[in-house]
C-alpha cells in the first residue's frame, strides 16, 4: 500500500503539469495519454470486477491468485474457496464480458463505416434475429444435438445463415449498396423474428423464461474451457478491423472518394462484412444478442476522440470491454442471488450516460459541430 | 504525367452515355472539359479516375493501362477533387487531409513524421493551416474545396482530376481555387461549367456533347460563337479580356444579335 502511495505522490507533479498544459499538447500525445488511461482502467476494472460478489476478495489477493494460475507463482495464504471463486467462477466471466464488449464495439464501428450510417449496429446483418431462431429451436423444440454446445452452435449457424440471406438480397447488379443492405437486413430480421415468435407461441410455456433470458444476453456460466475459441476469434477479428481503420476513413468519406483514395469500396465492404458477421456470430453464440453496446460505444468514443477510425477503433475496443465488464457486475449483483440479463442494464444505464456525453461535448455527431 | 484516353465508351442499361471518346493530356497540361449538362463530362472523368469501367476503349497514364493497376497504385497516380464530400461523421480538417496518405500506406504502417510534414505543408499551401483542428462540416464551400485540394496534395500525385471544382463558390474563391490548381503545375483534367473560367485557365479544351467530343483545341480556337451556339444553344460575343488577354465571352439568349435589342431600348 505504501509503495502505491509513494508512486502516486511522485507522479503528482507530472500529472499536474499534464493537466495544466492540456490545451497546448497536440492531439497525438493526448490520444496516447487517453489510451494509457483507458488501458489502466481496463486492468483496474478486471481486478475490481473479480473482487465484487457475495464473497469479497481483496484486489491484491485477486492478482496473487492470477499470478499462481497464470504464471505458476506460489500459493499464498488464501482459502481454496476464494481461489476457486476468483479463478474458476469470476475470472472467466469477467474476461468473457470484456471480450463480448470489445468485439461488439469493434463490429459496431465497422458496420457504421460499411453502410456509412451512424444508426448501424452489429445486428443490421440480421445476425441477432438469425441467432435467435437457432437458439429458440434448441431451447423450445429440444434440438439438443451437440450437448453442451447445441445452443451456441445453433445460434452461430442461425447468425451466419441470416447474414448470407442479407448478402444475397443486398446484391444489386453485382454491387452492395448501403441502402439496399440496410433494407435487406431489416426485412430479413422481421421474417426471422416472426419465426422466433411462432416457435415461442407454439412452444412450451415453461421454456419461455429461458428464451427471454437468452434473448436479452448474458455472460453467466462462463468457463475457461469455453473461452479459448471465442477469445481467439474476437482478438483476431478485432485486430484485423483495427488494421483496416485507415481504409475505413476513406470508405466513410464516400463511394467515389474511397476509390480516389485507393480503397475499392465494394471489395473492402465484403471484407469488413465477412469479418463482422463471423465476429458477431461468435459473440451472439456465446452471450446472446447483447444490445446497445455495438451501437452506442462507438458514438461515445467519437465524442471524445473524434471520427478518425485509427482512434475510434482501438478506443472503442477497450472502452467496450470496460463497459461490459461493469454491466455484468451489475447483472450479477443488482438483484442477488438472481441474475439480470445484460441488455436491460446496457440500455438502462448506457443511454443516460450517452445523453450526458452528448450534452457535454456538442461537437461531432448529430451535426453539433455545425 | 501523360494521360491517354482512346476510344472510350460507357453505357448503362444499353443506353450509351459516352462513345469513342478520345482525349490526351501531356505533362503539366491543364485540360478543360466543357459541355452542356448530361453531355457526359462527369462520366468521362469517372472513367479516368476508375469509378467507372469503360465498356470499350483504353485509358493510360504514362502509357500504363489504368485498369491493370491496383486501386492503390492508381490512387498514387491520380488524385480527385469531387464536387463535395458529405458525411454524417465529423472529420477534422487535419484528418480529412491525412486521408490523402491512404494509398501510400500498408496495413501495418502508421503515419510517420514525414506524413505529418506532408499534411502540414499541404494545408499551408492552400492557406488552411489555421483551420487544421476545425471540423470539415463547419467550413464554407470555398474552404472545403481548398481542404479537398490539400488532400490531393497530400496524395502526392502527378495527375489531378477535378469535377466542377468551382461549383457553388463565389467568384473570388473560383479564381483562387483555379489559380491554386494551375500553380501546382501537375497534369490536370477539370470539368468546368463556366466558359470564361475555362478560357482563362485551360491550355486546351475538350467540348463534350451527346457523349462525344465535338471539338478540341486551345481556348481561342474552340470557344467561338458558332460552337457555343451549336453546343449550348445561346448566342455569344467573344472578345478579349483586357486584363488577362484570354477570350472573354458574353452570352445572350436566342440566336439573333443583341445589338438590335440594345438599339431598341436606346
Amino acid at each position: 500500500m505504501l509503495k502505491i502511495l509513494v508512486v502516486l505522490v511522485k507522479s503528482m507533479p507530472v500529472l499536474s503539469q499534464l493537466i495544466a498544459n492540456w490545451e497546448r499538447i497536440d492531439g497525438r500525445a493526448k490520444f496516447k495519454v487517453f489510451m494509457m488511461v483507458l488501458t489502466g482502467l481496463l486492468l483496474l476494472s478486471v481486478t475490481l470486477a473479480v473482487t465484487i460478489g457475495p464473497v469479497y476478495i481483496s484486489p491484491i489477493t485477486v492478482w496473487k491468485i492470477i499470478g499462481t494460475h497464470a504464471f505458476g507463482l506460489e500459493q499464498g495464504d488464501w482459502s481454496r474457496g476464494h481461489d476457486q471463486i476468483a479463478w474458476l467462477i469470476r475470472m472467466p466471466r469477467v474476461l468473457l464480458g470484456g471480450l463480448v464488449g470489445a468485439g461488439l464495439a469493434a463490429v459496431g464501428v465497422s458496420m457504421q463505416a460499411v453502410v456509412r450510417n451512424p444508426l448501424a449496429d452489429p445486428y443490421i446483418l440480421g445476425t441477432s434475429a438469425g441467432a435467435s431462431v437457432g437458439a429458440v429451436s434448441v431451447l423450445m423444440l429440444g434440438y439438443d444435438i451437440f450437448p453442451p454446445y447445441s445452443l451456441s452452435i445453433a445460434a452461430f449457424i442461425g447468425a451466419i445463415v441470416s447474414f448470407l440471406i442479407v448478402m444475397v438480397l443486398a446484391q444489386g447488379s453485382g454491387r452492395i449498396s448501403p441502402v439496399r443492405f440496410i433494407l435487406a437486413g431489416v426485412a430479413t430480421a422481421y421474417v426471422l423474428t416472426a419465426i422466433t415468435s411462432f416457435i415461442l407461441f407454439i412452444g412450451d410455456e415453461r421454456a419461455i423464461r429461458a428464451v427471454v433470458f437468452w434473448l436479452l444476453g448474458s455472460v453467466a456460466g462462463a468457463q475457461w474451457e469455453f473461452l479459448t475459441l471465442p477469445a481467439a476469434v474476437v482478438l483476431a477479428g478485432t485486430l484485423i478491423l483495427v488494421l483496416y481503420s485507415r481504409s475505413m476513413n476513406a470508405l466513410l468519406a464516400g463511394e467515389e472518394t474511397s476509390i480516389a483514395l485507393g480503397v475499392d469500396p465494394q471489395q473492402f465492404r465484403l471484407i469488413l462484412l465477412t469479418i463482422s458477421a463471423l465476429l458477431t456470430g461468435v459473440l451472439v453464440a456465446i452471450a446472446g444478442p447483447v444490445g446497445f453496446v455495438g451501437l452506442m460505444i462507438p458514438h461515445m468514443v467519437r465524442l471524445v476522440v473524434g471520427s478518425d477510425h485509427r482512434r475510434v477503433l482501438p478506443a472503442s475496443v477497450i472502452f467496450g470491454a470496460i463497459f461490459l465488464i461493469w454491466v455484468d457486475v451489475g447483472a450479477r449483483t443488482f438483484v442477488q442471488p438472481q441474475e439480470l440479463p445484460i441488455s436491460i442494464i446496457t440500455a438502462l444505464f448506457g443511454a443516460p450516460f450517452f445523453f450526458f456525453l452528448l450534452r457535454w461535448r456538442k461537437t461531432s455527431l448529430a451535426g453539433g459541430g455545425q | 504525367m501523360k494521360l491517354h484516353v482512346e476510344d472510350v465508351s460507357w453505357e448503362v442499361d444499353g443506353r450509351s452515355i459516352i462513345q469513342d471518346v478520345e482525349m490526351h493530356a501531356s505533362d503539366g497540361e491543364f485540360i478543360g472539359v466543357v459541355g452542356p449538362n448530361g453531355g457526359g463530362k462527369s462520366t468521362l472523368l469517372r472513367c479516368v479516375y476508375r469509378a467507372l469501367k469503360p465498356a470499350a476503349g483504353f485509358i493510360s497514364l504514362d502509357d500504363e493501362d489504368i485498369r491493370q493497376m491496383s486501386a492503390k497504385e492508381a490512387a498514387r497516380k491520380t488524385a480527385v477533387v469531387l464536387q463535395e464530400m458529405t458525411t454524417d461523421f465529423d472529420f477534422t480538417v487535419d484528418e480529412t487531409v491525412a486521408m490523402g496518405r491512404t494509398p501510400h500506406k500498408g496495413l501495418f504502417e502508421r503515419d510517420t513524421d514525414t506524413d505529418f510534414e506532408i499534411i502540414e505543408k499541404a494545408l499551408k499551401r492552400v492557406g488552411m493551416k489555421e483551420f487544421a483542428d476545425r471540423y470539415f462540416n463547419t467550413l464554407s464551400g470555398g474552404e472545403k474545396q481548398r481542404v479537398l485540394i490539400a488532400r490531393c496534395l497530400a496524395q502526392q500525385t502527378k495527375f489531378l482530376v477535378l469535377d466542377e471544382p468551382t461549383n457553388h463558390l463565389d467568384i473570388r474563391y473560383q479564381l483562387e481555387i483555379l489559380d491554386l490548381v494551375k500553380g501546382l503545375g501537375v497534369t490536370t483534367v477539370a470539368a468546368l461549367h463556366d466558359l470564361n473560367l475555362a478560357a482563362a485557365y485551360c491550355d486546351r479544351i475538350y467540348v463534350v456533347q451527346g457523349g462525344k467530343i465535338v471539338e478540341s483545341g486551345n481556348p481561342v480556337e474552340v470557344l467561338v460563337p458558332e460552337l457555343i451556339k451549336n453546343v449550348f444553344g445561346v448566342g455569344s460575343v467573344v472578345d478579349v479580356n483586357p486584363f488577362t488577354g484570354t477570350p472573354r465571352i458574353t452570352f445572350y439568349r436566342g440566336t439573333t444579335g443583341s445589338a438590335n435589342r440594345l438599339s431598341l431600348s436606346l
